[in-house]
């Protein structure tokens, strides 16, 4: 049953995606991302990945939405349509596309409990996590204890990417 | 919008909400899903709604330009700073178990404290970036 | 229900096209970064999925579950969200840098507006 549900949210995902790729107005562009993003986010508890998720539908629905619309409001307008029949582009993505479809052939089939992602590192954490750090959840405890560092280099190209806008952005405050 | 007494009167309603949210899922990230990055972008997300209702300048006058690059960058120092008091006190850097007399004390702390920073760096650039944009038509971001 | 198989890996094919072929056949500049944000979901996607086990429930420990999903993805994707959403906001900014200096924000006309513009290095 999990299986019928995660494969009918994908398919939903697979069609709003193709349906931005061929809108021309900016505005739905803008407004399907946003619908993108949700449904990304209820693909992903559906994968339990209940954390990403939260963050998908905060940042990926809310944030980005919201920037979108206000680069909108100051650059404007319909999109122009496209000068020339695009086949080359078409051409390369297609030959990509079967490139990793035959490359998704040597993957692990889907929730095998043998696949090598299941059995390095990670039986240490979900074993050890709760003794260690005392905080039941083990994405929470593997991004702020286990993995720290990765999450101190997050914060600061949050920080950096801040700090460009503001760099970019600002006006300097002129005599009148 | 000011003049809309809906948008208004459920805007003053449900904003202290979203912010008690914020704070809810910031220090419960520990027990379910959550954390410092989700918590900081709902704390944005609501000031955005403020600014959106009650006009960008009533926005700047409750959280000024000046607090708000301050708290971006005040997160990541406090991050560093607690990688630094793990050297402090006889570790390595980030380190959380010498943080207090139980290590699993220490982790705690230096957890709450580590999430703390994330929360705070990323509601500031979150809002200072919706600031850049939403006041660059009109002049508005004197 | 394991019948599912590798249909997971094919729509986290077809979006990683579908976002390319945003980004390298459009030439609006908001639409390509929106053609980006796409990709980079499909990337999420790419990850998250292998984790998953059926019967499993969500990496939080708790009384009475035995069987978790793998946590490690869920931290590298909770980054690359992060980041992504970094990179959206720098990229949305030059773009409408380049709408004030250009006055257009489709590629074809701002290269062809460069083009004829005196270079940087002082060629006419």
């Amino acid at each position: 049953m999990e299986g019928v549900i995660i494969a009918a949210l994908l398919t939903l995902m697979a069609g709003v995606a193709v349906a931005l790729a061929l809108q021309r107005n900016l505005f739905s562009v803008v407004v399907l991302s946003g619908a993108y993003s949700f449904l990304m986010a209820t693909v992903l508890v559906a994968l339990d990945a209940v954390d990403v998720a939260m963050t998908e539908a905060s940042v990926g629905a809310g944030i980005s939405t919201v920037l979108l619309l206000g680069a909108l409001y100051l650059c404007g307008g319909e999109e122009a349509k496209p000068l020339s029949r695009p086949w080359t582009p078409l051409a390369v993505t297609l030959v990509i596309v079967g490139a990793l479809v035959y490359g998704t052939l040597g993957l692990p089939a889907f929730s095998d409990p043998q696949a090598p992602i299941h059995v390095h590192v990670v039986p240490r954490y979900l074993n050890e996590a709760l003794r260690e750090t005392g905080v039941p959840n083990v994405v929470t405890a593997v991004l702020a204890s286990y993995r720290g560092y990765d999450t101190l280099g997050e914060t600061a190209v949050v920080f950096t990417a801040g700090a460009g806008v503001i760099a970019l952005l600002r006006r300097r405050k002129r005599d009148r | 919008m000011r003049s809309n007494p809906i948008l208004r009167v459920v805007a003053k309603m449900l904003i202290p909400f979203m912010l008690l949210f914020a704070l809810y899922v910031q220090f419960h990230g520990d027990f379910g899903p959550g954390g410092g990055f989700q918590a900081g972008v709902i704390a944005a997300a609501a000031m955005v709604f403020y600014a959106i209702v009650f006009g960008l300048p009533a926005a700047r006058r409750l959280v000024p330009d000046r607090v708000v690059e301050s708290m971006a960058a005040l997160g990541v120092l406090l991050y560093a700073g607690v990688g630094l008091a793990g050297i402090a006190l006889g570790g390595n850097y980030l380190d959380y178990f010498v943080l207090a007399r139980d290590p699993v004390d220490g982790q705690h702390r230096g957890i709450f404290w580590v999430e703390a920073g994330v929360a705070v760096t990323v509601s500031g650039v979150m809002l200072k970036v919706f600031y850049l944009f939403a006041g660059r038509g009109h002049g508005l971001d004197r | 229900m394991i019948a599912i198989g590798h249909y997971s890996y094919w729509i986290t094919v077809l979006l990683m096209a579908t976002g390319l072929y945003i980004v390298i056949a459009r030439g609006n500049l908001v639409k390509k970064l929106i053609g980006l944000a796409v990709f980079q979901s499909s990337v999420y996607l790419l990850y998250i999925a292998p984790g998953k086990l059926i019967g499993g429930t969500a990496p939080i420990v708790a009384e009475g579950f035995r069987v978790y999903s793998n946590p490690l993805p869920h931290v590298l994707i909770l980054t690359a969200i992060v980041v992504g959403v970094a990179t959206l906001a720098l990229g949305l900014a030059i773009t409408v840098r380049i709408r004030e200096a250009y006055g257009s924000i489709e590629e074809d006309e701002v290269l062809e507006a460069d083009a004829g513009a005196p270079g940087c290095d002082g060629t006419p």
